[in-house]
């Protein structure tokens, strides 16, 4: 067992060899730019990009045709977003969306506003999903996109999509979905779940770095965005720039794999976070947040009251894990996806994300049981909070100096 | 974010965790911070006849610089006079345990909770409690 231990495969998560081995050629025998269509540098390239693209479709029920090649899923979030404003603003000028998004939608939202679109930001239930009715309620004549996340990043709930694409199409307009977090851990199919665009990322399911894709509907409706990067006219002219062929090819087997061995291995991880969920909940005052039926298999998402996130990981240094989501905890304001849940701050404060992976082993989750549980204590000791707690002192009650 | 060797030392064996009697008349108490921010320090002195710290207790609920700030106040308190335990500035905390700019509130926090328990062990013997006019850096 190697320490530290990486949680925190919802961050980012480390590339599978067998996707290693499959884009090695492609960085130098195998160089071609598969844009050349006059030699074999090029074919060679454009066939094993050509490749890739049925693996990712295969991944998610698509057509290959449908897979627009980008940079990860933050691009084709913006690609998606800003793309379908762009191209159907003569139609409505109205997006809905939800406050648990990753910043990719909402900051590409908020540049629709700039632009004169309106964007709806769909608060959540308690337990993290979307209302319905609510979602139905926000809908008019002029919505034509609505876009709600797979999956989400740090709590790990999986949204209704089908029943919200459904409310979206009965109200003509198209559904976005960014399954960053669930392609390749949960079954996601864009025909069965009415998706009409999805973001998805290789570094989340055991490929590359800075790859992804964005899936774009062909038929029933066919679904066009306006290009956000010019150029060349790459990706049916969606997406212009010269293809990260190894890359790709990584995308492509990253996605491959999680096929074949998804089942499975959602099955092993469900019950490797279960296992390390109920040992730590057993600590008192230890509560999980987000739906816990609707949830992807690897993720536990636990606040302990009383102690706060930032030394709490200090304590925890063998572990790598994530209090609030990677992308804000440079700054001190508590995770604005657990807020919305309607958490106090400081039971904000108090949550650690675990993000079990492909290689986490369960001595490592005994271990990292072993840890919290000690680092919890440790902390707990040092917390006034904690002993005016157990003096049944009531904490609401103080008149606390905010600074 | 990277601490300092003085920060995990002080977090990973915090000196004088604990509590004091708190309805001593020897003993100035100081609850500073809030919860809804992230950090909660309670800072205890017990003070002699002389008018002299002979000993100090803290918990804090907060961040590893946090914890760290308060334990070394414990530290620097022991053994000074009332008076000079109102000189400690939070620069010094800053300094001593070098902590990043983001971290400098830990040390204000620090700071206010000392003036805090100084001012209730005045405020429990008859003494007007020190208005501190001092800006922080």
């Amino acid at each position: 067992m190697n320490i530290p231990i990486y949680l925190d495969n919802n961050a980012t998560t480390p590339m599978d060899p067998r996707v290693l081995e499959a884009m090695l050629p492609y960085f130098n025998e195998k160089f071609g730019n598969a844009a050349s269509r006059n030699h074999a540098f090029g074919w060679v390239a454009e066939e094993a990009v050509d490749y890739a693209r049925e693996q990712v479709a295969k991944l998610i029920g698509a057509s290959e045709k449908e897979i627009i090649f980008t940079s990860g899923a933050t691009e084709s979030d913006n690609l998606a977003i800003k793309g379908v404003f762009e191209m159907y603003k003569d139609k409505g000028n109205h997006i809905i969306t939800a406050v648990t998004e990753h910043k990719a939608v909402l900051d590409a939202c908020k540049h629709v506003e700039k632009l004169g679109g309106k964007v709806t930001y769909l608060a959540v239930k308690e337990d993290g999903l979307v209302d319905l009715a609510e979602l139905e309620a926000a809908m008019t004549p002029e919505t034509i996109l609505v876009s709600i996340m797979y999956g989400n990043n740090e709590i790990g709930v999986i949204q209704p999509v089908k029943e919200i694409a459904t409310i979206a199409h009965k109200h003509g307009a198209l559904f976005m979905t960014d399954a960053t977090q669930a392609v390749g851990k949960i079954p996601v199919d864009v025909n069965a779940d009415g998706i009409d665009l999805l973001a998805l990322s290789a570094h989340k399911i055991y490929g590359p770095k800075g790859v992804g894709a964005l899936y774009v509907r062909r038929k029933g409706p066919r679904v066009k965005v306006t290009a956000q990067m010019d150029g060349g006219g790459h990706e049916r002219g969606m997406r212009s720039g010269t293809l990260n062929v190894p890359g790709i090819v990584g995308l492509g087997k990253a996605c491959e794999l999680c096929g074949l061995e998804m089942e499975s291995e959602a099955k092993r991880l469900s019950a490797l976070r279960d296992k390390l969920q109920s040992a730590l909940t057993v600590l008192e005052e230890s509560y999980v947040n987000g739906n816990v039926e609707h949830r992807l298999p690897h993720v536990a998402n636990i606040s302990f009251k009383y102690v706060e996130g930032e030394g709490l990981m200090m304590a925890m240094k063998d572990l790598a894990v994530s209090s609030g989501s990677a992308c804000t905890s440079a700054s001190l304001e508590p995770s604005y996806v657990l807020k919305s849940l309607g958490l106090s701050d400081d039971l904000a404060h108090s949550s650690i994300r675990f993000g079990l992976g492909r290689f986490t082993t369960e001595e490592e989750v005994d271990y990292a049981v072993e840890v919290t549980k000690n680092a919890v204590n440790h902390l707990r000791e040092l917390s006034p909070l904690w002993e005016m707690f157990k003096e049944g002192i009531d904490l609401n009650s103080i008149e606390w100096a905010e600074h | 974010m990277a601490y300092s060797d003085k920060v995990i030392d002080h977090y990973t064996n915090p000196r004088n965790v604990g509590t004091l009697d708190k309805s001593s008349h020897k003993v100035g108490t100081g609850l500073v911070g809030a919860p809804e921010c992230g950090d909660v320090m309670r800072l205890q002195i017990q003070v002699d006849d002389n008018n002299v710290i002979t000993d100090a207790k803290f918990k804090t609920f907060g961040c590893g610089s946090a914890i760290a700030s308060s334990s070394l106040a414990t530290e620097w308190l022991k053994g000074k006079s009332i008076d000079d335990a109102m000189k400690i500035d939070n620069m010094d905390i800053v300094e001593e345990l070098a902590l990043p700019p983001v971290k400098i509130h830990c040390s204000v926090l620090a700071e206010d909770a000392i003036k805090a328990a100084i001012n209730d062990f005045r405020v429990k013997n008859g003494l007007a409690p020190i208005e501190s006019e001092k800006v922080h850096h």
